[in-house]
């Protein structure tokens, strides 16, 4: 067969081309972003400064507007949706983190959450309609921000159990020595050990849930108007930018680009200040 | 023999044989730790070597930096020369590759790849050698056979590496290095996960070995080193303290040190 | 006095120490029933064409608001086929990318490109619609699918898959777009996965006189393989439900074409374009079943990926 030379330059041929082509790979996928990023900023960036955009409605197709409505609509769900959210995934995370070292029902548990986590969120959606909306008869906010909080959920309940199962057993036993009851020890102690892992997580889910649009297709809708009527359907960013961006309108475009570039910034600081927070806990 | 430049450490008398590899004033370091101080030794050729010492002393330290391990790893780097054949392995500007294929190493835990025994050996061969299915099947029996697995595991070439047992996967990962044809074999600790009758049928594959290889093996337990080895070397805390024919330093050590630490009185 | 206090301090603390495990063991329960309450509201929605048309609704392709006649065919086949689109450009380039990370890089450059990367997952899928449609797209029209058609679309077999005028939005966008998607979390399984390896057992390799590209092939990747597998399935789990991105760039068309380049549909498409417009039982129902399907089978996949994914970590003795 082939010479001991010529199998030996083949394999560095092959190495070398495999690796090059790793190289491409990552090549590849900063390309896509710096081009998205990219263009958020050239299409967006106009209207991120102006004034506009923060102070006034959003407008019918024609006439300036902003979108005033679609953020504090966003605003409010949000965080509605986190308020919600946040104190379900923590409690059922300290149970896995601090209950259930064994047991069927925390590893069942944590197993289904990871799958929620993963879910399409659109089907959220349609369940909330399903049993809410549907019932009640109209859109709101309420179901829209219930959407958003039942993604909250398995994302804190995720780097809750995560977070405290970092705090070292030393630190328990310490105050379990103490004559310490268990709640008392997890409620003062441990969380207040994780609370900035805790935090980081609500960052991460707050970040997620921002840029979120199918699960307030159906639940939250939109409003032309302003309104923070929780029981009515609120304008809010992403369902704005969806109607807008799919709409002949040139001035609805724009006003779509500018806010797909403010929710864009948001969810990336956001995610920055996450990474920031989980750097100095760990 | 060339005559070296500072002879830290009396050297045994090798004049009758040819030194496979020459450490001259080798320095390593982990970052900023100097871990080997100006090691200088002769391994003899086809004969085995061995480095005892406590935890810690640098022996594992010294061994890789034999095939160039420690190139893997950006944070260590040695200074100094290691001679083989007249090229400086630290130095050479040849691929480590072709290096590593004459210097094989065994290390604490038989690693056997994801494959079945037969791709295991027939692995490293097929780097270097486009041998036909007969030749590569008579190699891979050739190095089975030397590592004395060849009638364990005949029947079940196709069978994954891991399904073997402790023993048996070790042997496995000793034919897997000299079925490429190495000069040199590397044995880090290569006992430490067996059992006693696994180890004594690998000490005395060692004894076999040494007609065709020459053998450096690192061991923590000074009777195997006794048991195996025609030549070792004591080290302390990454400084090589004495170096003898193996009869001479377990019966007459020439340093204090040496009879502390072999006689148990710490490490 | 203080006797007294103390014994009922002590007889106080069962109850708080019972309520809250009883607290935090209700609301792991909740998670339970959260996953259980989608599925059966799911089914109780969808029932009058879960009744209407029984199996049969998976491979009818009609889809008529008018004679209310609907199946989910179209749907389907749009999510599968931009679903396995993004998944054969999505899992070399997430290979390239982690083998890169874990094998090439130096370490300096490594926590900033893996930020890079893990921010294409941050960016909202709303944002990869937009760019899509607006951005891509006439891009993708005007160069490279005429390049395609003239390169490919001449071939025997696959020559089907690029026949058609060029219209920039279709199935072979939205695939595309969904790689980009999923790759950042395909790359970061791989990532886990190839740092799980014992560096002995790639020391034995390199120790024989590998390369770095033999090590990877023939000991790392063998090596992590279920867990690769978990980690492609988790891809692929993200890549069927992606429904903003999807609906930008997919062209909204029930029909079912052999073109990639021509417009369809999938699930989460239909339903982000169709449901709040939606009138009469069936139509709704018919909707609904289309989610439940969804939810199946994206709930099946994203399992099988974390059992693959817990059978290597508890190989390894540590969690993924």
């Amino acid at each position: 067969m082939s010479s001991p030379e010529a199998l030996y330059r083949s394999r560095k041929r092959t190495n070398f081309a495999m690796l090059a082509i790793s190289a491409l790979a990552i090549a590849f996928g900063l390309f896509w972003l710096a081009w998205i990023l990219g263009t958020l900023l050239y299409e967006g960036g106009h209207a991120l400064a102006r004034a506009a955009l923060y102070s006034q409605m959003t407008p019918p197709p024609g006439s300036d507007g902003g979108l005033a409505n679609a953020i504090a609509g966003s605003l409010i769900i949000v965080a509605v949706g986190t308020v919600v959210g946040t104190p379900v995934g923590v409690l059922a995370g300290t149970y896995l983190a601090e209950y259930g070292r064994t047991g069927w029902l925390a590893a069942a548990t944590r197993f289904l959450n990871d799958v929620l986590l993963s879910a399409p969120s659109i089907v959220i959606g349609l369940f909330v309609y399903s049993v809410y909306v549907a019932r009640v008869g109209h859109f709101s906010a309420w179901a829209g921000s219930l959407a958003l909080a039942l993604i909250v959920v398995p994302v804190v309940v995720r780097t809750t159990d995560d977070m405290l199962k970092l705090v070292p057993n030393s630190l328990r036993e310490a105050a379990m020595a103490l004559g310490c009851p268990t709640w008392k020890m997890i409620t003062t102690v441990t969380y207040r050990a994780a609370r900035t892992g805790i935090l980081t997580g609500v960052l991460l889910a707050v970040a997620r849930i921002s840029g979120e649009t199918a699960p307030l297709l159906f639940t939250a809708l939109s409003n032309q108007f302003w309104s923070t009527d929780l029981n009515a359907p609120m304008a809010n960013l992403p369902v704005v930018i969806f109607q807008f961006a799919m709409s002949p309108y040139e001035d609805w475009h724009r006003l779509a680009w500018g806010g797909a570039a403010l929710i864009t910034l948001a969810v990336l600081v956001l995610n920055i200040l996450a990474r920031a927070l989980f750097r100095k806990a760990a | 023999m060339k005559p070296l430049k500072v002879q830290a450490v009396p050297q045994p008398d090798v004049a009758e044989l040819k030194a496979k590899l020459s450490v001259r004033q080798l320095n390593f370091y982990y970052g900023g730790f100097h871990a080997l101080k100006n090691i200088t030794m002769e391994i003899p050729e086809r004969r085995v070597t061995a480095f005892i010492g406590p935890s810690g002393c640098g022996k594992s330290t010294l061994l890789r930096t034999f095939n160039r391990m420690y190139s893997l790893y950006p944070e260590q780097r040695a200074e100094g020369e290691i001679l083989m054949d007249g090229e400086n392995l630290i130095t050479t500007r040849r691929d480590v590759s072709l290096i590593r294929a004459k210097i094989g190493m065994v290390f604490q835990k038989p690693t056997p790849f994801p494959m079945s025994i037969y791709e295991n050996i027939a692995f490293g061969v097929r780097l270097f050698e486009g041998l036909s299915r007969r030749e590569m099947d008579d190699r891979v029996e050739w190095a089975l056979a030397r590592a004395a697995l060849w009638n364990e595991v005949k029947d079940k070439l196709s069978q994954s590496g891991q399904s073997l047992s402790g023993g048996q996967q070790q042997r496995l990962c000793i034919a897997r290095g000299i079925a490429i044809k190495p000069e040199v074999l590397l044995l880090d600790e290569p006992c430490s996960a067996l059992d006693p009758i696994s180890t004594a049928k690998v000490e005395e594959l060692i004894h076999e070995l040494k007609a065709d290889y020459t053998v450096v093996i690192v061991t923590h337990n000074m009777q195997q080193a006794a048991r195996v080895s025609d030549y070792t070397a004591y080290m302390y805390l990454g400084e090589l303290i004495e170096y003898d024919v193996t009869d001479k330093i377990f019966i007459k050590p020439k340093k204090a040190q040496t009879e502390d630490y072999i006689t148990g009185r710490f490490g | 006095m203080e006797a007294v206090q103390d014994s009922r301090r002590i007889r106080s603390a069962p109850w708080q120490e019972t309520a809250f495990e009883w607290l935090t063991r209700g609301f792991a329960f909740l998670v339970f029933c959260i996953l259980a309450a989608i599925l059966v509201s799911l089914v109780i929605g969808g029932q009058a064409t879960l009744a209407k048309y029984g199996f049969s609704f998976i491979w009818s392709s009609e889809w008529n608001p008018v004679t209310q006649e609907f199946g989910a065919l179209v749907p389907i086949f749009g999510t599968l086929v931009t679903s396995a689109v993004a998944l054969l450009i999505g899992v070399p380039v997430s290979f390239g990318i982690a083998l890169f990370l874990t094998e090439i890089s130096p370490a300096w450059l490594k926590r900033p490109l893996g930020t890079a990367i893990e921010l294409l997952a941050a960016i909202p899928s709303i944002i990869y619609g937009m760019w899509g449609l607006f951005v891509f797209a006439p891009i993708f029209q005007a160069h490279v699918q005429p390049a395609l058609v003239r390169s490919l679309g001449g071939l025997p077999g696959i020559g089907a898959l690029f026949e058609g005028p060029p219209i920039g939005i279709g199935m072979l966008t939205a695939g595309l777009i969904l790689s980009i998607m999923v790759i950042p979390f395909i790359t970061a399984v791989m990532r886990d996965v190839f740092e799980l390896v014992p560096p002995m057992l790639k020391e034995s390799a390199y120790g024989l006189g590998a390369t770095t590209w033999e090590v990877v092939w023939h000991v790392v990747l063998p090596y992590t393989k279920v867990g690769v597998i978990g980690g492609i399935m988790l891809g692929l789990g993200r890549a069927l439900g992606e429904t903003m991105a999807v609906t930008f760039v997919i062209g909204n068309a029930h029909q079912l074409a052999a073109s990639l380049m021509a417009p369809g549909n999938s699930i989460a498409s239909a339903l982000a374009n169709e449901f709040t417009e939606a009138v009469g039982e069936v139509y709704f129902s018919a909707l609904i079943e289309l989610g439940l399907i969804l939810f199946l089978i994206t709930t099946l996949v994203l399992a099988l990926s974390k059992v693959l994914l817990l059978s290597l970590a508890g190989r390894e003795g540590r969690r993924t």
